[in-house]
């Protein structure tokens, strides 16, 4: 659909696009419960208008902005990229938003920012899931500063040319796509520069399953299961899993002397 | 289906119930009647579950990621149909009613069924491929602890003829089937291990296993303190 209506640009993956119907009833999105169909079924309860992002911590110019003015302030950009879940299945998706490094430039981040973190929304009357305790609520996820402005990185706030659906993270999600799809956190609501690794959700849930980097690696198996194959949502059969989700050309230099099975 | 001594036994109670019918004595109160529809009935319904998963498969019904949940529904069923047929005995000690012991062999063999195919669509996912399987059932303990569950399932249901309980003798017969806790074990930490997230539904497989195990155990030490 996206293929037929624009060029390629030079981050889109030229896989099929999963259709629209699948990548919107098959998600994890644990505040709204832990079923793959809780998200599209309870999605509702979450109001995205009106919505305010704070951007603070280590940056010259900390702000509180509306959903609809920082929107505004970015011509927002298709980017089919492949999203490769750490439960070994993946979809190929077309985001529209805008890459983070250029909000990150907006605020300025000082010398001392080291890494990005963010927040998502808390609020149990909106999201049912967080009335229970499986995940230690709000969800954080972090990125280093150098991965947060990779121009690969980006703020989705659309998907196949639609308002973002709820379920799929709206009104604004962070998508990291050489990165397992649980760093990717939805329904933003805080971005902070920070000198230290922050704690993220899942790495804190589980520090033996799932590391701060979360690089998609086929040579490291999750303690439970192989990450070498893949089901691409979609198709019967399981697909090998690319390094860097197939993104290495990209971004395997910014982990260049790293030991990837340590940092997993 | 007289195969084996709860089955013996409730064969006899029920030459009991008709010798108690034509002589004037009152039945044992629980002693269940002959039930005809039980035995075909469990069968038929323990296998609508496959029909309804092929009918969904064929549909769509199964949602993004069919392979997925078809590997969740077979596990699932097999794990509640083992769980079922360690019911059984449990059940008849506490009712006294004699009809579980009849469908428990059907139980253990459904549930075999199930892990089959849970096992043959696993090997459907990974396309058949020897390294690929060898590798997973050697180096992860949640496909190992699973893989061990079915092996062990294979003898009991093998010797799970009339005919072959006969040549074992009874005594061998019942130590060999004892296996079926040590694979019911398994099959629960496979499950438990499994989820990502949320542990309900193994917690609760765990707690009804652990719950039956308590009652053979309370009634066993009862047994003993008695004689």
């Amino acid at each position: 659909l996206a293929q037929a209506r624009r060029p390629l640009g030079p981050y889109d993956t030229s896989e099929a696009v999963t259709p629209y119907a699948q990548a919107t009833t098959y998600n994890n999105f644990y505040e709204f419960g832990l079923g793959k169909d809780d998200p599209a079924r309870l999605a509702g309860s979450l109001k995205t208008r009106p919505w305010t992002v704070l951007i603070d911590g280590e940056v010259r110019k900390p702000l509180r902005v509306d959903i609809d003015t920082l929107e505004s302030w970015f011509p927002l950009e298709d980017r089919i990229y492949r999203m490769r879940c750490v439960e070994g299945w993946s979809m190929v998706m077309p985001w529209l938003g805008f890459p983070l490094a250029a909000l990150l430039r907006r605020v300025e981040p000082n010398s001392k920012a080291k890494y990005v973190k963010f927040t998502a929304l808390e609020d149990p009357k909106q999201f049912p899931g967080q009335r229970s305790s499986v995940l230690a609520w709000p969800y954080v996820e972090g990125l280093r500063l150098d991965e947060a402005l990779h121009p690969l990185t980006f703020m989705a706030v659309g998907l196949q040319g639609r308002v973002l659906p709820n379920q799929n993270g709206a009104p604004l999600r962070l998508v990291v796509p050489w990165k397992y799809g649980f760093k990717s956190i939805k329904s933003v609501v805080r971005i902070t520069l920070t000198r230290e690794q922050p704690q993220t959700t899942w790495a804190l849930a589980a520090p033996d399953e799932y590391g701060f980097y979360a690089n998609v690696n086929p040579a490291v198996p999750h303690p439970r299961w192989s990450q070498a194959t893949e089901r691409r949502i979609g198709e019967l059969r399981r697909r090998p899993t690319l390094p860097f989700n197939g993104y290495a050309d990209q971004v395997a230099h910014l982990y260049s002397g790293m030991d990837l099975r340590r940092f997993f | 289906m007289k195969d084996f001594p709860v089955l013996s036994r409730q064969g006899r109670s029920e030459g009991g119930t008709e010798q108690a019918r034509a002589a004037p004595r009152p039945a044992p109160r629980r002693a269940s009647r002959p039930l005809p529809w039980l035995g075909p009935g469990i069968v038929v319904g323990g296998l609508l579950p496959v029909g309804g998963l092929l009918l969904d498969a064929v549909t769509g019904a199964l949602g993004a990621n069919p392979v997925q949940r078809a590997l969740l529904q077979t596990g699932q069923l097999a794990l509640a149909l083992l769980i079922l047929s360690l019911a059984c005995t449990p059940l008849r000690l506490l009712t006294g009613w004699t009809w579980p012991a009849r469908v428990r062999k059907a139980l253990g063999l459904l549930a075999f069924v199930y892990a089959a195919l849970h096992f043959l669509i696993y090997l459907f996912d990974h396309a058949f491929t020897p390294g690929v399987v060898l590798e997973d059932v050697l180096k992860r303990p949640f496909v190992t602890v699973g893989f061990a569950a079915l092996v062990l399932l294979v003898p009991l249901a093998l010797t799970s003829t009339r005919d072959a309980v006969r040549r074992m003798g009874f005594a061998r017969w019942q130590r060999l089937h004892q296996l079926v806790y040590v694979a019911v074990g398994l099959g629960v930490l496979h499950y438990w291990w499994g989820v990502k997230k949320d542990h309900t539904a193994p917690l609760i497989a765990a707690l009804v296993v652990a719950a039956l195990f308590a009652v053979r155990l309370l009634r066993q030490r009862r047994a003993r303190a008695r004689s």
